[in-house]
């Protein structure tokens, strides 16, 4: 038996577009380091339906292949890394925001 | 330029009326994500990695200086102050909200624009030749060809659900500027012996996951046969193409299973059935259309100040060494803004540099303006004498970039910075290659070069059709860059050949680098352009630059 990839669950707000990520507590983050980290199978197709039933709140949700960090769960793929940042090309999207903080 | 009738002013508000309703619809929840997505795609409105992109047409690449303005007035209103231009003569906001984009469609009514059909299976925005209209090697000018396709195909509810998307090119030149033998249906004016202009017609070219060059169906269209000929084309696709399977659904697919004798023979039969039905309405139409393209009152003067500032400066010898075009007026020249200043991002335009480039249209462009497939910028009548002034005003707005045509000049499309579609990235390293040979100062020597990069294999940045053509892939979770050589987007179109295996995201510009000093070792002199010397030498040369001399033994 292969051993589960730990995911997180991720879509795109409704209303603005930008990349969430479903937090233990149900909030809808856009930091992914806030989303819960899940590392059962079967617990990762609950929270994804879960997700899927919150249609007025966000679009698309999928699970992402994760991995824990010392400030929380980090993306393993460039797409999803880049899905955390914002384009390349402009200090636009989550790297700008996350300037504010 | 065509301006809006009551009939399309009436119709275009209605579809943001009925757009506007579609969004209050979803917000309140009265319209699930599933249904509410045809409706948003089918005004052209997508959501992508980091936002929602609204794809906004510009028809056949015409728009005038008050369109401009209103894009640059959307920008800043709605988005982050720029907008992308498109390898399809669209402009694409990244960063609008959804609750905004009906007001948005608002804005662009206001100055007869719209995003319908921008996305969807059905006939796309109709591109032509961005020199279309003043291009000393035209026919005839293929705008209000192009735009009697557009009202043709503009909510036709046979063609609302095609098996695929259909995208027309057309040129009214000999000399292809509009890809066309990479299109669903290319139009291509040409004379017969009677020194008529017609159209040869070329159908089941595309490039994606499967390119192919178009078929040429009809050597000679009488020009008054268009819209039944094309109808016929559409009619016999949207039976037999394939809705079975998203990715043999192309009409190239339909062309290359059916035949290209059968399928000839198939729109031949439509055409006679449909030719009939046609009683010249169409004409009618095209005639009041014509009279909207009719050229500008051109001017007669000296044009000794070109002449003079060409002798006196460098730099502006360089730009109008690049940037100009052959008009068909010889006191007029079409010129270039080059939307690639090197590390800029290809195609992107500030609105700040949207109303400079409105004014200067104004100012000194008869108030045309059109936007290439290539992703620049054309102002298509500029008298010589107002050359220098003009670009000392584009110089002083990062806009007077000499390098149309050569190495900086990319086409990239948006790729993993943007779209949801992509494998990888594509817009740095289109500004890595700029940057790089902008600083090894041999951008001037290696001369016509054409590169063009897509992040993923529906291939919107035409890597096919580059000289030299870039595909960003994710092999096993990292960017690997594919290179094609010897892809030619002009009449004597071709599609690129592999090189071999593909490089990482810091491999690829010293990559490209190798290839163009093999180029340049082993040209015959200057005159001799790369993909020249590509059709002379072959792959072996430059494989070898790539990977060492040992790779040629082994593949042979």
């Amino acid at each position: 038996m292969s051993r589960f990839t730990p995911k997180v669950v991720t879509a795109n707000r409704l209303i603005e577009g930008d990349a969430v990520y479903l937090c233990a507590d149900d909030r809808w983050s856009v930091h992914h380091h806030e989303a819960e980290l899940i590392e059962d199978e079967a617990h990762a197709q609950m929270r994804l339906l879960h997700a899927n039933a919150q249609r007025g709140v966000v679009v698309g949700a999928y699970l992402a292949d994760a991995r824990p960090g010392p400030n929380g769960p980090e993306p393993v793929h460039f797409r999803e890394r880049f899905r955390t940042v914002g384009p390349s090309n402009y200090p636009h999207g989550k790297q700008a925001d996350q300037a504010h903080v | 330029m065509y301006d809006y009738t009551d009939f399309d002013e009436a119709f275009v508000r209605s579809r943001v009326a009925q757009f506007r309703g579609q969004v209050e619809r979803r917000l309140d929840g009265s319209l699930t994500e599933d249904e509410f997505r045809p409706l948003r795609l089918m005004n052209g409105l997508y959501l992508q990695l980091h936002a929602y992109m609204l794809r906004v047409a510009i028809p056949y690449g015409t728009i005038n200086p008050r369109q401009m303005r209103q894009l640059a007035m959307i920008a800043d209103r709605w988005d982050k102050g720029y907008g992308h231009f498109t390898t399809r003569q669209n402009i694409q906001f990244n960063w609008p909200k959804l609750p905004d984009v009906p007001d948005i469609l608002g804005a662009l009514a206001d100055v007869g624009m719209h995003a319908i059909q921008t996305s969807g299976n059905c006939v796309r925005n109709v591109t032509a030749d961005h020199f279309a209209g003043a291009a000393a090697d035209e026919i005839e000018d293929p705008r209000p060809y192009a735009e009697l396709l557009r009202q043709w195909s503009t909510d036709h509810p046979e063609f609302q659900f095609l098996p695929r998307k259909f995208k027309i090119a057309i040129t009214g030149a000999p000399n292809d500027r509009a890809v066309t033998r990479a299109h669903d249906i290319g139009l291509r004016m040409v004379r017969n012996d009677r020194g008529e202009a017609g159209f040869e017609v070329i159908v089941g070219g595309g490039l994606g996951r499967t390119p192919m060059i178009g078929t040429t169906v009809r050597d000679f269209l009488p020009v008054a046969d268009l819209l039944p000929y094309v109808e016929a084309v559409l009619s016999v696709y949207n039976t037999l193409g394939r809705r079975d399977n998203k990715y043999k659904a192309r009409i190239k697919i339909t062309v290359h299973e059916t035949g290209a004798d059968e399928i000839a023979r198939m729109i031949e039969a439509r055409f006679a059935e449909l030719r009939p039905l046609f009683g010249g309405a169409d004409q009618a139409l095209l005639a009041e259309i014509r009279q909207a393209f009719a050229p500008p009152a051109f001017r007669n003067a000296p044009v000794d100040a070109h002449e003079a500032a060409r002798a006196a400066d460098p730099v502006y010898r360089a730009w109008a060494d690049t940037n100009l075009a052959p008009h068909r007026n010889d006191q007029y020249a079409i010129v270039t803004i080059s939307l690639k200043a090197h590390g800029a991002t290809p195609g992107d335009a500030t609105s700040d540099q949207m109303r400079l480039i409105a004014d200067l249209a104004e100012t000194f462009g008869h108030s045309e303006i059109r936007i290439s497939h290539e992703q620049n910028v054309i102002l298509p009548h500029v008298h010589k004498s107002d050359l220098p002034a003009l670009h000392a005003a584009l110089s002083g707005a990062r806009l007077g970039t000499a390098n149309v045509g050569l190495i900086s000049d990319i086409i990239a499309c948006p790729g993993m910075d943007y779209c949801a579609l992509a494998t990888a990235r594509s817009i740095p390293v289109a500004q890595e290659i700029a940057t790089h040979f902008e600083a090894l100062k041999l951008e001037h020597d290696i001369g016509p070069l054409k590169i063009k990069i897509s992040g993923c294999i529906n291939a919107c940045g035409h890597h096919h059709v580059g000289h030299i053509g870039i595909l960003g892939l994710d092999r096993a979770g990292v960017e690997n860059y594919q290179i094609t050589l010897g892809g030619d987007g002009s009449e004597d179109a071709a599609i690129g050949e592999k090189t071999g295996p593909g490089f990482a995201y810091d491999e690829i510009v010293p990559a490209i680098e190798r290839i163009l000093r093999a180029y340049l070792d082993l040209r015959e002199g200057p005159g001799e352009t790369f993909l020249m010397a590509w059709r002379r030498v072959g792959m072996a040369p430059f494989k070898a630059a790539l990977y060492g001399e040992a790779s040629n033994r082994h593949a042979a």
